[in-house]
């Protein structure tokens, strides 16, 4: 796969659907009770009752392997509060750049059963969320202590406060050079990558954060106002920030995208809503009020850029939302559901038709997967992308094990894991560990795999109903956890960087896993998803067939022969080898018609059909 | 179907009778109808001006303790406040602590409203509604306390809001008539209610944010931040429930 920075994007055109008569509460409760019917949580969970610690905690582990944790570097190495935790990870060849909100390391993972430090940089930034592009490593600094000097003490004059984008030169990881801080009214909590589909060498930050404006008196322009039709209102637009990759130095906030405008608060029920939604009784100044209420900045937005689309998880809504002109994003939709308390992130299947979001329900300190919480709170939601660009909801899903009072929890970031034919996606839970997710089936997502340590604080004494009395906890858990040329990587707030390997089991064959590890990037931001491309090779072409076999996809006598069939062609080569595989392909292509699964049998005859194109 | 777990009731009714409870341990858990209710002579007055009930009675012994380092600032110049004592270096301030103080007030009203939903015949919009301000908001006392425990503050319990005014609280007089309605009656009148008091929320993080050199601790920060984004939501929500009753 390619890089970002290097893939050519064709604009497209997508029918405008800033319509203000969208379906009103598609979805009621009734509806949403239907959404799944995942047990949860599972009394007998391996992970249920793990023994507490910091570094020596009980593991539970299914489908992978701990290769290495590699702790906090020294100066990071410190418990208080989150202060000194580890937040979100970016990729570029064999270095992981992680940060942290007292700064961030770059580790080089060569060799990922020993990970080694290649800097430390220390610099007040939360909560530091990291991308690189090039040499530029991008960090989100949105706190009120976070200073233009990096220094600790917090900020005493207005001039020292830095909430923005810092960049840092990074051509040499060994000394990261900061050299400019882009300040913005909102700060950044998160920020994502677009790069320009046109101009070479231009990419765009689209930069979150759910906090409000910084006085102007700070930041001159900056206003904390009201009024969402306000064009001079800091609230209620996306900050667009623009870089030229040679002239980083200049890197400016270009313009606001106001992609939030007619938005009001999520309908109880769930559902869409709209400018146009009425409320019995409400004259236009109660709608006003009404719309004051409804999101006014994202919390983090996930760019597919080469689908021109990004999904914006916004407060109380999902959007969705065209970005093939980078400067002007435009909403297709929005979806609310009351049961999410905070739309956080998201992430899209390869083929852009389906997307999964998250909810950070209790912002991701509080212990929110105890048995007694819901499943449709502070879990994950699957939507389907209709070819008319609109959400539809189709099912919840949460770890499904009862984590500690210990335990902060709640769903938190992941990406795709790259095994063709199906949707998985690795995810980072906090506390409640890491943990990998089928979503082929949008209205059945399932766990196949976990790795969870115990809590980081032993519970008080005999007083484990009475947290009122418990010592202050440990925040602490997996930030994110993303699959990145062949490993999982997972940012540990509290114990460092976990780095595992995924085993082949009954929901994921070797096949699948060579085929996944045959895909390498150069550069992977996981909010900035690039498009999965597989090379032709066997373990691609078995990984259908086995799929076929485990879903009985295909009659057996047909999924026997091609076995067969496969492993006499690769014994061959040159010539011999194209022509049996063209012959295969030829019959598979009538296997088709009377599969139960035909789609996946096409898919398996056209990977025959480019394995044998390319043999040489 | 998994949207009513009795197992998981049972483990909600058992941990918030331990949150609402200042002794260490609640051992019969009471149902949310036989919950305690206040004693109006003990609510706080309806002014909303900030009160922090650090009465010697009523401090923990881990509260209220004055740090005796070199530099520390001591400010007893609001009459009815605890004095609060910043040690000399640390990120946070007065205004900070009190935020933390004030909002485990707020926040241990706003429970004490939602358990009133159960027994009141609420709808179950507004009942699913309550069980989800309830479960997030006990959470994050808890949060508030330890960090005041840790900061060796004086820390409130889960009743300080009888003896606490806060913006956005409800007086003696609104919390008897809540208490007393029932059905659409109840649904209208916590509706009505716990949106001044979110918005009363709001107005304690504004303030806070408005305070010199406050929400630095990146802690509170986060903590701002998020009482800020999921009350701004449930106001809105709250406010098309409110329209959309009958």
């Amino acid at each position: 796969m390619r890089s970002n920075r290097t893939t050519s994007h064709t604009p497209r055109t997508v029918a405008t659907a800033f319509v203000a008569t969208l379906a009103l509460c598609t979805l009621s409760f009734s509806v949403a009770a239907s959404l799944n019917a995942q047990t949860y949580p599972s009394a007998t969970d391996p992970r249920n009752n793990l023994k507490p610690g910091l570094m020596d905690a009980g593991i539970a582990l299914k489908g992978m392997r701990l290769l290495s944790t590699a702790p906090k570097p020294a100066p990071f190495d410190s418990v208080r509060g989150l202060t000194f935790v580890n937040s979100d990870l970016a990729f570029k060849g064999n270095l992981v750049y992680q940060g942290n909100f007292a700064g961030f390391s770059i580790w080089d993972v060569s060799n990922p059963a020993k990970p080694v430090m290649v800097s430390v940089v220390p610099c007040i930034t939360s909560q530091g969320d990291p991308s690189i592009y090039g040499n530029l490593l991008f960090v989100s600094a949105e706190g009120g202590g976070n200073r233009n000097d990096c220094a600790k003490g917090g900020v005493s004059a207005p001039a020292d406060h830095m909430a923005g984008v810092r960049i840092y030169d990074v051509s040499n990881p060994r000394v990261p050079k900061l050299i400019k801080n882009v300040q913005t009214c909102k700060g950044s909590h998160t920020h994502t990558l677009v790069p320009s589909p046109t101009e070479m060498g231009v990419v765009y930050l689209y930069v979150s954060g759910s906090q409000g404006a910084r006085p102007a008196t700070e930041l001159g322009g900056c206003k904390n106002g009201s009024d969402p039709a306000d064009e001079s209102n800091s609230l209620f637009r996306l900050d667009v920030i623009k870089v030229n990759v040679a002239r980083p130095q200049d890197a400016a906030v270009v313009t606001g995208a106001r992609i939030f405008t007619g938005l009001g608060p999520a309908p109880a029920r769930g559902g869409r809503t709209s400018a146009a939604r009425p409320v019995a009784g409400a004259d236009s100044a109660e709608m006003a009020q009404l719309m004051a209420n409804g999101p006014r900045n994202c919390h983090d937005v996930t760019s597919y850029p080469e689908m021109g689309l990004l999904a914006g998880a916004c407060g109380s809504y999902g959007l969705l939302v065209d970005i093939s002109n980078p400067e002007r994003p435009r909403r297709l939709d929005a979806v609310a559901d009351t049961n999410f308390s905070l739309w956080h992130t998201a992430v899209f299947s390869n083929d852009g038709k389906k997307v999964v979001f998250t909810d950070e329900w209790g912002g991701g300190i509080s212990p929110n997967c105890q048995s007694m919480h819901p499943l449709e709170m502070g879990g994950n939601t699957t939507l389907a992308i209709g070819a008319d660009k609109k959400f539809k909801q189709h099912a919840y899903f949460k770890i499904p094990t009862a984590q500690t009072a210990q335990e902060n929890c709640v769903s938190h970031n992941g990406s795709l894991i790259p095994v063709p034919g199906r949707d998985i996606m690795v995810q980072g839970w906090y506390q409640g560990g890491v943990n990998l997710i089928d979503f082929t089936d949008n209205d059945k997502p399932f766990e196949i795999g976990y790795f969870d340590r115990g809590p980081v604080d032993v519970p008080p004494a005999g007083e484990v109903d009475a947290p009122v009395s418990r010592a202050r906890g440990t925040i602490g858990g997996s930030w994110g956890a993303y699959w990145y040329n062949g490993y999982i990587y997972s940012s540990e707030m509290a114990r460092g960087l976990d780095i595992l390997e995924l085993l082949p089991t009954e929901y994921l064959s070797e096949n699948e896993l060579a085929a996944a590890k045959l895909v390498m990037m150069d550069e992977f931001n996981p909010q900035a998803q690039p498009r999965i491309t597989w090379p032709a090779a066997f373990p691609v072409v078995r990984s259908y067939l086995d799929q076929l076999v485990r879903g009985s996809g295909l009659a057996t006598a047909r999924t026997t022969a091609i076995a067969q069939a496969l492993t006499a062609a690769e014994r061959q080569s040159g010539v011999a080898r194209r022509a049996a595989l063209r012959e295969l392909a030829g019959q598979v292509d009538s296997d088709a018609a009377g599969a139960k699964d035909a789609e996946r049998v096409r898919m398996m005859a056209s990977a025959i059909r480019d394995l044998a194109n390319a043999t040489k | 179907m998994v949207f009513h777990r009795d197992l998981s009731l049972i483990c909600l009714v058992a941990v918030l009778a331990a949150c609402a409870t200042p002794a260490p341990r609640p051992t019969p858990a009471p149902s949310p109808a036989s919950a305690p209710r206040p004693t109006r002579a003990t609510t706080a007055a309806p002014t909303p001006v900030t009160a922090v009930g650090a009465s010697p009675t009523t401090a923990p012994v881990t509260g209220a303790s004055v740090a005796t380092a070199e530099g520390a600032h001591h400010h007893h110049d609001m009459p009815g406040m605890a004095p609060i004592t910043i040690p000399a270096g640390v990120l946070y301030t007065e205004a900070d602590v009190r935020f933390m103080q004030g909002m485990i007030a707020h926040h241990a009203q706003a429970v004490h409203m939602t358990r009133l939903a159960s027994s009141a015949g609420a709808s179950a919009r507004v009942l699913r509604l309550a069980q989800k301000i309830d479960l997030s908001q006990a959470g994050e006392i808890v949060l508030m306390q330890e960090w005041l425990r840790e900061y060796e503050q004086f820390v409130p319990d889960t009743s300080s809001w009888r003896s606490m005014s806060m913006p956005g609280m409800l007086t003696t007089d609104d919390m008897a008539k809540l208490e007393r309605a029932r059905g659409t009656d109840f649904d209208r009148m916590f509706l009505t209610l716990m949106i001044r008091h979110h918005e009363g929320a709001l107005t304690m993080v504004a303030d806070l944010y408005a305070s010199p050199r406050a929400a630095q601790e990146v802690d509170i920060s986060v903590l701002a931040n998020d009482v800020e984004s999921t009350q701004t939501a449930e106001i809105g929500v709250m406010k098309l429930m409110l329209a959309e009753l009958p």
